[in-house]
């Protein structure tokens, strides 16, 4: 080959690769406990402190566990989505306060409207280390017997709920 | 009301860049002069415009107008005023508005400095350069605006990212975009010369000041960058081949071997291909680097947020200047002929060997860096690479060419005698292999990577030495005094960056070789010892800071029972974002850096504490300010200045001839 056509060669190639890298997203890294068991936990609730939310609660269904937290900016951008979701009504969305002040949660809450049945809270992040998160928003999809089927990092939009989380949240319910 | 008139000034901005890249490079072609007038007055109405822009948003931090999206996102009524200042480069937006600005400044001084160029040189490069403008502009103004408002205002902004609220900081930006965009200049050039088809030697000399200055700023840049990492991360690492420091890290070795390329084409008119070549590999690897921070495609810690669309605009923007400028190479430069002969031991071809190796250097940054992106687009699987294979590759490539780096000053262009130089050098050889051998066994801590450190870093001394004896030989005067005074600037530029390579690799060394670091729980009143120096804990206290809250330590530090200094590490809960930070307290010094960071707070006021003593440190960053200084010495050379007057009654000879129009 002309040894001056080499470099646009070169640069061809590389950019066919980042705009494969474009619809691609680094930071979906295959969680290792898809397709183990929810780590148990029991916390507080967050608008009835003396309650507690235990995932044993939710054996028999499928359920999305959303963490989340007022001071994130991501949760924001996909709390309509979240809203929407629990308006139709096809799959609970249980919520989990992330590192999060209690008043402010409540009145994030109260300000654009409140998705989840139950809201638990996990002040410390503990649970987050349990369940591998490393920013919010994050969903898990567990199945009846509680096993984490998915998990979505990153803010949830309407394609991913439509395309990956209610087809999957279907072929859960059959099973 | 202000933001309006930034954001109204930007639009019409992007109206005269449209102007100025398209009328002047039709009249150069075409041979038509009003047509190509139009490109200085554009130009600087381009930065006048951009001024105007880029001082709105500055206003509207100052006037803490939380009605401006972005002013609400990146400041905060807590946040000081120097920092609310720089916060306009504090996230995507405004950083590419100062990309823009410092654009339109290079365009300026082009203009100011560009008088004794033909008019359609001039022309034409200010063409190009209007053209990569309209595109930030045009990036700006479609889908990054930083005018854009929040309507209802914020009642308060969400406050910089307190990582950013440094003084490091602060200038790191400035500096390091001042080295990036400054390579459009030596694009501009080179693409210029493409057009017109005359690549000749004066085209090499006009590039050279304008190259040496950016690579100057983007050597500082990176520096304050490393320096800033160091002291704000608090973990000790001052490089961690993050694909942003790689991004900045590959425009800086292109545009090394762009120097030195350019220096063979201006004094021998060779490489004329290849020089053309790297000035688009600097530039465009300046825009890979822009496109890799701001696309999301690579995580990193640097990595501004990401929008799908703006990724995909700067791929476009990459394609359509980097592609269209490789398509005019492919097509143009098979017509540039070579340069002159020259033999295997000449200075051509030790400048040559460096040339490869700084871009196979280059080419292994960008293969690590992009390497997960290939696999993960190929779909085989997901991967990070990391120092170990940076640290593998990098250090056989660049000992070799720092061997050359010693030996290429002294030796004579086209041909040179191979046992002559041998005799020349073997002392320099001799001293620096006999001390890099014993110096390490001396302080007690042999390993062969210290001893090839010092070798290098002596040797680049010694042959400096050397060299300056043999130039001084050469020139006339009476006394030592007078005949130093008459070596040329750009030569004691030169020998100057050689030495600051040679100071930063005895840093590097030194660190790597000697460093000791330890992680202890310290209890009030509690010592521990570290490279001889005994460090008491005194407890904490809390402080509030403007937007802050720490908790800050006093260690009491002293060496063989004397009191040597206090240190006060903090750790900062910055309130608006809810943010801890590590602000680790660092006792400098010219041969060692003492470095205490606050980790958790433990039961009974007791800490977690990370003490390190870090040898030689500074010289890591000090190496990078000689190598700057020594370009900026070089570019001061008279011979610039004289240039501009005597440029066409004054061409040796030999250039002449290398001169003829390529086309």
């Amino acid at each position: 080959m002309n040894r001056f056509v080499l470099p646009l060669t070169i640069f061809a190639v590389m950019v066919g690769f980042l705009a494969v890298g474009l619809t691609l997203n680094p930071r979906e890294i295959p969680s290792p406990l898809v397709g183990k068991a929810a780590p148990l936990f029991s916390l507080p609730q967050l608008h009835d402190q003396d309650k507690v939310f235990s995932p044993d609660e939710m054996k028999g269904q499928v359920w999305l566990l959303n963490f989340w937290a007022s001071w994130c900016s991501g949760c924001k951008t996909e709390h309509p989505v979240l809203m929407q979701l629990a308006k139709s009504g096809e799959v609970p969305v249980y919520g989990m306060d992330y590192k999060d002040e209690k008043e402010e949660a409540v009145t994030w809450l109260r300000r654009w409207g409140n998705p989840y049945p139950i809201v638990a809270v996990d002040a410390a992040g503990r649970v987050g280390i349990d369940y591998g998160v490393y920013g919010v928003p994050e969903t898990y999809v567990i199945d009846k017997q509680g096993v984490i089927r998915y998990k979505q990092i990153g803010p949830l939009d309407d394609e991913t709920v439509a395309k990956k989380i209610l087809p999957l949240v279907k072929e859960l319910r059959a099973r | 009301m202000i933001p309006e008139i930034g954001h109204f000034a930007l639009i019409l901005a992007l109206c005269v860049a449209v102007v100025q890249s398209s009328l002047p490079i039709y009249g150069a072609a075409v041979g038509n002069s009003a047509l190509m007038a139009v490109a200085k007055p554009a130009a600087r109405g381009q930065f006048l415009l951009v001024l105007i822009a880029f001082c709105s948003l500055g206003y509207a931090f100052a006037d803490k107008d939380f009605s401006v999206l972005y002013v609400a996102a990146t400041s905060n009524s807590q946040l000081p005023l120097h920092y609310r200042l720089a916060a306009i480069w504090g996230a995507h937006e405004g950083s590419l508005l100062l990309w823009t600005f410092i654009l339109t400044i290079w365009m300026f001084a082009v203009t100011l400095f560009s008088t004794h160029l033909p008019d359609t040189m001039r022309s034409r490069i200010l063409g190009v350069m209007g053209l990569v403008s309209m595109g930030f502009l045009l990036f700006m103004l479609t889908v990054s605006n930083p005018f854009e408002r929040l309507i209802p205002a914020a009642a308060d902004g969400r406050d910089l990212n307190p990582l950013l609220q440094d003084p490091g900081m602060v200038m790191h930006p400035p500096m390091l975009y001042m080295g990036y965009v400054g390579f459009s200049v030596a694009f501009a050039f080179a693409i210029a010369a493409l057009l017109g088809g005359n690549l000749d030697a004066a085209w090499a000399r006009w590039s050279r000041p304008w190259t040496t200055v950016a690579w100057c700023f983007l050597t500082i840049g990176i520096a304050l960058g490393s320096g800033w990492a160091y002291y704000e991360l608090g973990w000790g690492g001052w490089w961690f081949w993050d694909p942003v420091e790689n991004a900045s890290f590959m425009p800086w070795l292109a545009g090394t071997a762009l120097i030195h390329s350019l220096a063979v084409t201006d004094k021998r008119g060779g490489f004329k291909v290849w020089t053309v070549l790297l000035a688009i590999m600097a530039f465009s690897l300046s825009l890979l680097g822009t496109f890799l921070v701001r696309s999301g495609v690579l995580t990193s810690v640097h990595a501004f947020a990401t929008d799908p669309k703006r990724g995909l605009f700067i791929l476009a923007f990459l394609a359509v200047v980097i592609g269209g400028s490789l398509v005019l190479y492919a097509w143009r430069a098979p017509r540039v002929g070579l340069g002159g002969g020259f033999s295997l031991v000449s200075r051509e071809a030790m400048l040559l060997g460096n040339n490869v190796l700084l871009v196979a250097a280059m080419g292994s940054v960008l293969l690590g860096t992009l390497y997960p992106l290939f696999l993960d687009a190929l779909d085989l699987g997901k991967i990070s690479v990391g120092p170990p294979y940076f640290d593998s590759v990098f250090a056989p490539l660049m000992t070799p060419a720092i061997f050359l780096m010693g030996i290429g000053p002294l030796v004579q262009w086209k041909k040179a005698d191979m046992p002559d130089l041998a005799k020349r050098l073997r002392w320099a050889f001799g001293v620096s292999l006999v001390t890099a051998l014993a110096l390490p066994i001396i302080l007690g801590n042999w390993t062969p990577l210290l001893s090839l450190g010092l070798l290098l870093a002596i040797w680049i001394v010694t042959t400096a030495l050397v060299s300056l004896r043999e130039r001084l030989a050469h020139v006339e005067g009476s006394g030592l005094m007078a005949r130093l005074m008459m070596v040329s600037r750009s030569y004691w530029g030169m020998l100057l960056a050689h030495c600051g390579i040679a100071v930063f690799i005895v840093g590097v060394t030194m660190v790597k070789g000697f460093e000791t670091e330890q992680d202890v729980r310290m209890n009030v009143g509690e010592t521990a010892t570290i490279g001889g120096y005994t460090f008491r804990f005194d407890g904490a206290q809390d402080v509030m800071g403007p937007n802050y809250t720490a908790a800050r330590g006093t260690f009491h530090v002293s060496q063989d029972g004397r009191d040597a200094t206090m240190m006060y590490p903090e750790k900062r809960r910055y309130t608006a974002q809810n943010q801890v930070m590590t602000e680790a307290a660092i006792d400098s010094g010219l041969l060692r850096d003492l470095y205490v960071s606050l980790g958790e707070p433990l039961d009974d006021g007791a800490w977690s504490v990370r003490l390190y003593y870090k040898p030689f440190v500074d010289w890591i960053w000090g190496g990078c300010l000689i190598m700057a200084l020594g370009g900026v010495l070089a570019v001061s050379d008279r011979r610039y200045r004289l240039a501009w007057r005597r440029e066409a009654q004054d061409v040796p000879a030999a250039t002449r001839t290398a001169r003829r129009k390529v086309a």
